[in-house]
């Protein structure tokens, strides 16, 4: 088993959750893992994006070589398609579709999803307005990943037992909402495909 | 013992702590923060009371690190790449004072310039300092070195330095703790109490002493572990690979023997013994280092006469930047994997100031108060305020080093050129500006010095400030005169008030300081949810 994931988003969106998430429930299936990420002056309002490997064999490289990564999770649909170079051509791209705008030059939103459909495998959902009906848009990035449990080789009671663990110190409250906004995901992307 | 998820700063750290550090030393920095961080936040290290308060800059680090060994404890000091150049001058002192308890330097270097202004190899450092220099390629490696690195600095009584890359230091992976954690050493002098004086007849026996151990290292370099020979049956070319781009010429083989013979480097000085072997039995050579060519330079004098070497200086590898997968297949005319291109729509983000950021109230005031001026004037460091030189503020003309702005501004202002003004954080300015400043005042230059005091270290995450509430008494105390000492409270409704006061320093003749003062908004949101969650805590018992 090998998954190639690479996150995607802007800063503050909750890519290093997301992966924290899929790194827990890795390494609690043993699985090995290595997940490069990034700090610093680029996290401002910037591009943040981070490549993690997982595989039940030693892994050698902690960036993802291009043209081999089996899946792009985005929480920015904008953000998802600046690592076309890194998707295998039968790889998955799995979005959310609600433009993050802090640029004047933004394309046109239909633009951008038009590319994203140009892809033979996709998921994309408005996992905003998801996260939002379950209680909290910050549970968006948590819909996406939902979105990409049926993708990612690990089985689903992982990935509620990682959340429980991440989200545990926060409350009961929380943890519930994001164990909804898994499950909103995995549901969507499992009728749609 | 247990396995842990770490980041290779994070396992250095996790390292020290267990190889019986007293005290790690450092200033923020990209992509070092998380090394210092890490013991912070560590219960086991507060249990055993290691020291690890942010420093001053890099300089006061190196120095306080080689002052907790001269007691012949364990210290530990941590930097960006270009924060050793800031520590140079007691960086490459220590080597000839040479240590007392283990004394481990850790740089960490930024190929490709993620968050730095170049991308210098520390490699050289270790180098220029005759010192042993260490280069893990993965977690477990950076963990186990600074074991090794503990132990060969107090057999040997020299510093070491270890030298990482960004894709290390923010890359996580799972980490094999020793089962024994070491003990503290206890307070012991030097045995030589002369050691550390560097009086011209003293540092002439101490530098002969430091030559004389130059044989040792390489020794060590050869025998030591960290610098392994694989053998290969096709001779045709020979790899030598250093650090993490052992990683990606890996992953070009996928779980297949590299058929080359390869000389995987993790030690220096470089092991000339086995480079000599590979010499005899290859017929060309191949160097993938990440960072400068610095084993590849070095080889000329090692090698049989003719023979070609590729690398970086041949352009077989980039020149510049870091390596990845691809890049190692290319040189190694392997195949390599392409996806499709990035729609040309895809347009990029760059970083900005955030919402609500007190820098935006300051640059404002500060282009309205400059529009009778012109463009040009305004010199500035290294900070979140450094994003002010991007639409949509454009408001500062320089950023070199640490502290540059000020001392910048000074020598433009000497120069004849009016206004001169430099932009420059609190933090920057406690860890290299204040001594500009000194200069200014002695001379009366006709600058203007903003210190934008959002009372954090923000740019690295927001680490304590060495400035913290101590601005005004600084500048007084160097001399400024408190008339022109202002302070400012940048918010959009005060716009017209702090452009004023701009103004009227821009008019005076003489040092001003003007000191825009709000918290940064990520720190004083944080510490509201943080207060809000205690609030809700004491209201739930």
């Amino acid at each position: 088993m090998k998954k190639d994931i690479i996150l995607a988003g802007v800063g503050g969106q909750g890519i290093l959750s997301i992966a924290a998430t899929i790194g827990m429930a890795a390494v609690d299936k043993g699985l090995y893992l290595k997940q490069a990420e990034v700090h610093g002056m680029s996290q401002q309002g910037g591009e943040v994006q981070s490549h993690l490997r997982l595989s039940d064999r030693p892994i050698a490289s902690d960036l993802i070589p291009e043209g081999e990564a089996d899946i792009i999770l985005a929480v920015e649909p904008l953000e998802s398609l600046k690592y076309l170079p890194w998707l295998a051509p039968e790889g998955w791209l799995i979005t959310n579709t609600v433009p993050f705008k802090n640029i004047s030059n933004y394309p046109h939103i239909d633009e951008v999803i038009a590319r994203i459909k140009e892809r033979k495998n996709h998921v994309a959902m408005d996992a905003e307005s998801i996260a939002k009906n379950i209680g909290s848009v910050k549970a968006t990035n948590i819909v996406v990943l939902g979105a990409a449990a049926p993708f990612l080789g690990i089985e689903y009671e992982a990935f509620e037992k990682a959340l429980r663990n991440i989200f545990g110190r926060k409350g009961e409250e929380i943890v519930n909402m994001n164990l909804k906004a898994l499950k909103s995901g995995q549901e969507l992307a499992t009728a749609n495909n | 013992m247990q396995k842990l998820l770490l980041l290779g700063d994070e396992a250095i750290a996790q390292g020290a702590i267990d190889a019986g550090l007293s005290g790690i030393y450092a200033y923020p920095g990209t992509p070092s923060t998380e090394i210092t961080e890490y013991v912070q936040s560590s219960k086991k290290a507060q249990e055993l009371n290691i020291r690890s308060e942010w420093s001053a800059n890099e300089k006061t680090a190196m120095e306080a690190a080689i002052g907790m060994s001269y007691a012949g404890k364990r210290a530990m000091v941590c930097m960006k790449h270009v924060g050793l150049n800031v520590a140079a001058d007691a960086f490459v002192n220590s080597g000839i004072t040479g240590a007392n308890g283990g004394l481990v330097v850790v740089s960490a270097d930024d190929p490709s310039m993620h968050s730095s202004q170049n991308e210098q190899d520390s490699r050289f450092y270790g180098k220029f300092a005759l010192i042993p220099t260490l280069e893990p390629h993965d977690q477990q490696q950076a963990y186990d070195m600074v074991h090794y690195a503990f132990d060969i600095s107090e057999q040997l009584g020299t510093p070491v330095l270890i030298r990482i890359v960004t894709r290390l230091a923010h890359s996580r992976s799972a980490v094999q703790r020793k089962e024994t954690i070491r003990q503290q050493n206890k307070i012991t002098l030097p045995s030589d109490l002369s050691q550390y004086i560097l009086l011209p007849a003293m540092a002439r026996k101490r530098y002969r002493t430091l030559i004389n151990k130059q044989d040792r290292f390489l020794e060590l370099s050869e025998t030591g572990g960290y610098n392994t020979y694989h053998e290969g049956s096709d001779k045709s070319l020979g790899i030598i690979v250093s650090g993490l781009a052992y990683n990606y010429l890996m992953e070009n083989y996928g779980y297949r023997k590299v058929p080359y013979p390869v000389l995987q480097v993790g030690q220096y000085p470089v092991p000339e013994a086995l480079v000599r072997k590979m010499d005899e039995e290859v017929d060309e050579f191949m160097v993938i280092e990440e960072g400068f060519p610095f084993i590849e330079e070095q080889l000329k004098g090692l090698l049989s006469k003719n023979i070609t070497v590729k690398g970086r200086l041949d352009g077989s590898l980039p020149r510049t930047g870091e390596l990845n997968p691809n890049i190692v297949a290319k040189a190694l005319g392997l195949e390599s994997g392409y996806g499709d291109p990035v729609p040309s729509l895809a347009v990029s983000r760059p970083p900005e100031l955030c919402k609500g950021c007190p820098h935006i109230d300051t640059y404002n005031a500060l282009n309205k108060a400059m529009e009778e001026y012109g463009q040009g004037k305004v010199f500035s460091d290294i900070g979140c305020y450094t994003l002010g030189a991007l639409p949509p503020f454009q408001s500062i003309n320089s950023c070199v080093d640490m502290g540059a702005s000020v001392t910048m501004a000074k020598g433009a202002a000497d120069a004849g050129m009016h206004p001169s003004i430099a932009v420059i954080g609190d933090s920057t300015f406690t860890h290299s500006g204040m001594t500009g400043l000194l200069d200014a005042v002695n001379d009366n230059s006709n600058v203007v010095i903003m210190i934008l005091d959002n009372a954090t270290v923000a740019m690295t995450g927001g680490q304590h400030s060495s400035a913290l509430n101590r601005l005004e008494s600084i500048c007084k105390g160097i001399g400024v005169e408190e008339d022109h000492i202002r302070v400012l409270s940048p918010l959009p409704k005060n716009l017209e008030e702090n452009t004023n006061a701009i103004r009227e320093e821009l008019g005076y003749e003489g040092v001003s300081v003007i000191i825009p003062r709000r918290e940064c908004i990520k720190t004083l949101s944080r510490r509201m949810k943080t207060k809000a969650k205690k609030k809700k805590k004491e209201s739930t018992q």
